[in-house]
């Protein structure tokens, strides 16, 4: 893909525009509107609408203070309404004037992703998309994250973004990203995201989803892992949604890196959510692992994993894990594992089904009541140590997933 | 304390326990013996009030107050406690949390702290409770739940098996200060009911009276002592004769 011209590119995604997606429900993006009024650029986040910096808090956005992030950038609808940098060596630009700014851009465009993936990545493509452009420079190493915030406030908008994410070599980049939307508003959000982790380079990437039940959300990121690069992908999207698809891929291409994907699903009624995790391991000694919670309180959710040992001494585990809190509802576990060559290593545990009657009864024993215990052990359950996050961020994530539990009883 | 009534207990509309009566002090500690499959364990739960096991004839008065149709969780919260000989494991949710929820009355970090060097316990309290523990830390988890959850009336499920010599008598001091053993029997306000197979355990906490139960029934009565010696030299079936 890395050598095909502008024109090629588009080329293919015109002929992709009707490409159904293989998997989760197809969508009539002509059903959405293309366009929104375009949103004036603020140099102060501050000022935003109020109504706005709330949604935008509740994924983890904050800009009232922006002490905490070592940049930002806001997206509502289809305008890049503010992105700035408070630290030296991390850009943070809107990816139109990232373009303009740096010719060679043009070679990471739809280089991880394919522009014909499907008439998602198609329409990004032909209908011109927004997005953000996040690098942090050779060596330049900050614990500080940047945050990133995709805002969806128009009725009816078929909302496009494509994101450019570089980790220069040795460097160290931490990003926090909420997608979140106007309550109520039917919309359909496509994101496509591209992520370059140079040599011995480290990527946090820590999204937070918090749509409405009239959203459809279709995702679609290709993650490229250079020798001891480490990608760190978190993923958390705990409200209703209409339907959500999306299974994200990163490719270990250097020898020694390391992927790890998290994430934490809750399907309340009338959400559908499709989401995976795949690694692809190319490099020698590369690692993964893939840890998936998925509870539905009424939804159905697939959650998919799938690692593929394409190199010597590789090493994967996959781990997915349900559980059903209502009595409708579906939790539907594809674990998948391909090896290809001897002396790889890849392991998998999946497991679905409801609270164990026998842990209540435990904790009950101890004088909580069924409701609290069930509470307990649900927490429990959602919690995921999180390897390689720096404390503070950490302690954010942790923060927004009680929150959010809290409306699950 | 406790008094059990003629208790008739059904497990999966199975009969158990036939009939079976006895009763606790304040400050008292008795012991269960009987062969494996007795019905030991369900005299315990049924107790505690665990919903598989139904109470289908007579009563269990606890503080004076009939508590046969009490659910699970109130009764612990009237102060009824048990250790279990094989707690199930609950995943994501460590050992420290499960302290703090079965606290009576609310304790602060430094409490559980220093309750927990105590009970040498302090590596386990950040695990996931159950989760990969060995033997004896499961007794001692489960004697750092009771003793934070302060109950009135202790139930021990085999407390001394899977540990071994040395930490036998660290669980036998656990187990006399969840039963106040410092203090003398009028001034306690806590009693105890011990299933023991091995009798191991006696020789650490002090039970006054013993029972024997065999195929659901109670079959002799006496004191504990006098009854683990009958056993040991003449079995199960013949110290049931001879303590008539």
């Amino acid at each position: 893909m890395s050598k095909i011209t502008a024109k090629e590119k588009r080329e293919l995604a015109q002929n992709a525009l009707n490409k159904q997606s293989p998997l989760g429900e197809d969508i009539a993006i002509e059903n959405y509107s293309g366009e929104a009024e375009e949103h004036p650029y603020e140099e102060d986040p501050s000022r935003l609408p109020s109504a706005d910096k709330q949604h935008m808090l509740s994924v983890g956005v904050i800009v009232d203070d922006l002490s905490q992030r070592s940049g930002t950038f806001i997206q509502k609808d289809q305008s890049a309404v503010h992105y700035s940098s408070s630290q030296e060596g991390v850009e943070v630009m809107s990816i139109s004037q990232a373009l303009e700014a740096y010719n060679w851009l043009k070679d990471y465009w739809w280089k991880a992703v394919r522009v014909d993936t499907d008439k998602f990545t198609a329409h990004a493509e032909i209908g011109e998309s927004e997005g953000y452009f996040i690098r942090s420079l050779p060596g330049v190493k900050t614990t500080l994250p940047v945050q990133a915030c995709l805002y969806l406030g128009h009725k009816n908008l078929a909302q496009r973004v494509h994101n450019i994410i570089i980790a220069e070599e040795d460097s160290e980049l931490h990003i926090i990203t909420g997608c979140a939307t106007h309550p109520m508003t039917a919309g359909l959000h496509i994101g496509v995201s591209e992520f370059y982790v140079k040599r011995g380079a480290k990527i946090s990437f820590t999204m937070i989803h918090n749509w409405a039940p009239g959203i459809e959300v279709r995702p679609r990121s290709v993650a490229i892992i250079e020798e001891n690069g480490v990608f760190l992908n978190n993923y958390v999207s705990m409200k209703p949604v209409r339907s959500m698809q999306m299974y994200p891929t990163a490719r270990c291409v250097g020898a020694d890196a390391v992927v790890r994907f998290n994430s934490i699903l809750v399907a309340p009624p009338g959400s559908t959510m499709d989401v995976g995790a795949r690694v692809i391991l190319e490099g020698e000694r590369s690692r993964a692992e893939i840890i998936s919670r998925a509870i539905t309180t009424g939804g159905d959710i697939t959650a998919r994993g799938d690692i593929q040992g394409n190199a010597p001494d590789v090493k994967g585990h996959l781990e997915c894990r349900g559980l059903i809190l209502a009595d409708k509802g579906t939790i539907h576990a594809i674990p998948e594992l391909v090896g290809r060559l001897a002396g790889i290593d890849l392991s998998h545990e999946a497991a679905v089904g409801k609270i164990a009657e026998e842990e209540v009864e435990y904790l009950m024993a101890r004088g909580i009541s069924r409701d609290e215990a069930t509470a307990v052990i649900v927490r429990g359950f959602l919690k995921v140590e999180i390897e390689g996050l720096p404390p503070e961020l950490d302690a954010e994530l942790k923060r927004a997933i009680e929150e959010s539990e809290k409306e699950l009883f | 304390m406790l008094k059990v009534e003629n208790l008739t207990v059904e497990v999966e509309g199975k009969e158990i326990l036939h009939e079976l009566s006895l009763s606790v002090g304040v400050g008292e500690t008795h012991a269960l013996f009987g062969p494996n499959g007795s019905g030991k364990t369900t005299l315990l739960m049924a107790i505690m009030g665990f919903p598989r096991y139904k109470v289908t004839r007579g009563k269990i008065i606890f503080k004076g107050q009939d508590i046969t149709n009490m659910s699970l969780d109130e009764r612990a919260r009237l102060g009824i406690g048990m250790s279990f000989q094989r707690p199930p494991v609950v995943r994501g949710v460590r050992t420290r949390d499960v302290v703090i929820a079965s606290a009576r009355e609310a304790m602060d970090e430094h409490a559980i702290d220093d309750l927990a060097e105590r009970l040498n316990v302090v590596d386990l309290m950040g695990r996931e409770v159950n989760y990969g523990f060995s033997g004896g830390e499961i007794k001692r988890s489960e004697l750092m739940q009771l003793l934070a959850q302060a109950p009135n009336l202790v139930l021990l499920d085999e407390p001394e098996s899977g540990v071994d010599l040395v930490n036998m008598a660290l669980i036998g001091q656990m187990i006399n200060e969840l039963l106040q053993k410092d203090r003398r029997r009028w001034h306690r306000t806590r009693s105890g009911l011990i299933i023991t197979h091995t009798g191991h355990i006696l020789e650490h906490v002090h039970a006054t009276n013993g029972y024997v139960i065999i195929d659901g029934r109670l079959i002799s009565e006496g004191e504990s002592r006098e009854i683990l010696e009958c056993i040991k030299e003449r079995g199960f079936e013949e110290c049931a004769t001879c303590q008539r």
